[in-house]
């Protein structure tokens, strides 16, 4: 014996394949009959429908989003903590300063191309101003269109990724 | 040329065009149903984008395999690599060419112009054409439905279908790909040693209905049993071996896909590729279409002889039982390709030579002596009473060969076999858990 391979002896329902064949049989016609699991994705979206099945967890990471305050000013002070942490090197960000010394962005753009959504740079901005979103479709007709600016990123309107809370490994 | 023989070569070239289109268009049908049950069988929908419920999926498919690019290798040999795909899907389809599809349908004028023109209101226009073009056409008796009705039908089949190994064997060798040269090898080995189990496994049918003609052999069921009765152990023997000719699974291992990326069929593309693909289809056809004739009675509907007399609508009501006991066997072999796994090489050759050829060598000896002694010993010679008897004679056979065949001893482990064979005196211990650490050798 070349190697030390130990043959079970197992009692002969286990073994017998003519009685497996048929109980596999049996196992994928009943399947054919059972409820299908597809979701039929363009009409039926990720989202609350009736049986609750598909609805997207609510630490997505999608489409980035900039929140804004009352006035519709975004809420960005520049500090540059997302460039700065951004793993992906996909954030671009020119400071300006107003004359009450407010800081705000005079560029701010995201390349969604070169996101890889970890989520950073939401969890580092201290203004809670840059948001990951449950948001997943961001298909263009060109490549250009995936850089976001400020003004597009503002404008999203889908939901805020809740991101992972170490505290509150569950989501509870 | 005579009335009878335009009547003749007219109907001929009518059933040949039926039959080839519903086979093409069928066969293009089967990959969206083998797409289908296979979605449905792992809980999903299938195709269902491309016209309702998918059904306009293969003209899409076909049309995409028409518009790519068609790929040469450098190296391959482009006669060889051109002439495969053909070879292959020609011979698939002539098979479709001698099964008898419906009963035989009774005629009887002198004149198809002048029944034509018995048709209202367009029947005279009609008829007037018709008689312009052929002239006198006539035809007396039963019409059967098959495109050659063959008096060698059934070595017909034999003959050409083995000549699809070829387009199969070429392709993987003018490809000059080693994948596909492996799968063409498989191929051919695997299609030659089981189409020996396959001719064996059917001698018994020749020997119960003394006649190689396709139709003789389905008046004989018509006239006893059904030989799925009488003769289950070749219907069995055939069955497993109509899968291995076939290649499909679980005898897919020349396109075995986890081995050979797609094996003979690997630098195909568009329709070349489609080619294999549609012959592969045609031959499931083939082999479902011979199952129901050879073993289920073709066309011939159970419990009554009135399916024979020609009259139309009996015909079309025989063609119907004839389309379901195919469509039933076609399902069965898309069943059977999402249940069970593939074999080993080593498997399937010990199953081909080692179980159904003497098998089915032994059938033939018991089924020949059974009639004998049935018909000269006995002296019987109601064919149905010798179905009973035969068919209680397959069955104790049956019984004992899957009690035989379920003790695990041809396709288990090789390791276990050889252990069965000469048991080993020093058994392998494990000491640990993970440690297959042998105590003494």
């Amino acid at each position: 014996m070349a190697i030390g391979v130990k043959v079970m002896t197992r009692p002969e329902r286990e073994v017998s394949y003519v009685r497996a064949t048929f109980k596999g049989l049996a196992l994928t016609f009943k399947h054919m009959f059972q409820t299908k699991v597809t979701m039929q994705y363009p009409e039926e979206r990720s989202t609350r429908d009736d049986r609750g099945t598909w609805t997207l967890s609510p630490r997505w990471r999608g489409t980035h989003r900039m929140l804004t305050d009352e006035q519709g000013r975004s809420k960005c002070v520049a500090c540059g903590l997302c460039p700065q942490v951004c793993p992906a090197n996909c954030i671009k960000l020119v400071p300006g300063e107003d004359e009450q010394g407010n800081r705000y962005p005079l560029i701010y753009e995201i390349d969604e191309f070169r996101c890889v959504f970890c989520g950073y740079c939401q969890e580092v901005c201290p203004e809670e101003a840059i948001h990951v979103g449950q948001h997943y479709e961001n298909s263009e007709y060109s490549r250009g269109r995936f850089v976001y600016d400020l003004e597009r990123l503002s404008s999203q309107t889908h939901a805020v990724s809740t991101l992972w809370d170490p505290t509150d490994p569950r989501g509870e | 040329m005579s009335p009878e023989l335009k009547g003749f070569i007219l109907f001929s070239v009518i059933k040949m065009l039926i039959v080839f289109t519903v086979m093409l268009v069928g066969v293009a049908l089967l990959t969206l149903m083998e797409r289908k049950v296979s979605a449905w069988m792992q809980n999903r929908r299938g195709p269902n984008r491309v016209g309702w419920a998918g059904l306009l999926q293969p003209a899409a498919d076909g049309l995409k395999n028409i518009l790519k690019e068609e790929t040469f290798p450098k190296e391959s040999n482009r006669g060889l690599f051109l002439l495969a795909p053909a070879l292959s899907f020609i011979p698939a389809l002539m098979l479709s060419a001698v099964i008898p599809f419906a009963a035989p349908l009774r005629l009887n004028f002198d004149d198809l112009g002048q029944e034509i023109a018995r048709i209202p209101l367009v029947g005279h226009v009609l008829g007037a054409v018709f008689h312009a073009i052929f002239g006198r056409v006539a035809y007396h008796g039963m019409l059967p439905m098959v495109v050659a009705d063959l008096p060698v039908g059934f070595l017909f089949v034999l003959a050409i279908s083995s000549m699809g190994v070829y387009g199969i064997a070429l392709a993987g060798w003018a490809s000059n790909s080693k994948y596909s040269l492996l799968g063409g090898l498989r191929a051919s080995a695997q299609m030659i040693s089981y189409e020996v189990a396959m001719g064996m496994s059917l001698i018994p049918v020749l020997l119960l209905s003394g006649n190689v003609s396709f139709s003789a052999i389905i008046a004989e069921q018509a006239h006893s049993l059904w030989f799925v009765g009488p003769l289950f152990i070749s219907f069995f023997i055939f069955l497993i071996s109509g899968f291995a000719e076939t290649n499909r699974l679980p005898f897919d291992l020349p396109e075995a896909e986890s081995e050979l990326i797609a094996g003979y069929h690997t630098e195909y593309s568009a329709m070349k590729f489609s080619m294999f693909f549609i012959a592969e289809y045609a031959n499931v056809v083939t082999v479902s279409a011979m199952v129901a004739t050879l073993f289920f009675g073709g066309w011939d509907i159970p419990f009554t002889r009135a399916d024979e007399s020609g009259t139309w609508y009996w015909v079309v009501l025989s063609h119907l039982v004839f389309f379901i006991k195919t469509f039933f066997w076609i399902f069965f072999v898309m069943w059977i390709r999402w249940t069970l796994p593939r074999f080993r090489y080593d498997q399937l050759m010990a199953l081909g030579w080692k179980v159904l050829m003497p098998l089915a060598l032994a059938y033939i000896m018991v089924i020949a002596g059974a009639i004998y002694a049935l018909q000269h010993l006995m002296g019987i010679t109601s064919v149905t009473t010798r179905a009973f008897a035969l068919t209680v004679i397959s069955l104790i056979i049956g019984v004992i060969m899957f009690w035989l065949l379920d003790r695990g001893a041809i396709v288990s482990g090789s390791e276990s076999r050889r252990q069965r064979l000469e048991p080993d005196p020093v058994r392998p211990t494990f000491v640990g858990r993970d440690r297959g650490v042998r105590a003494a050798s």
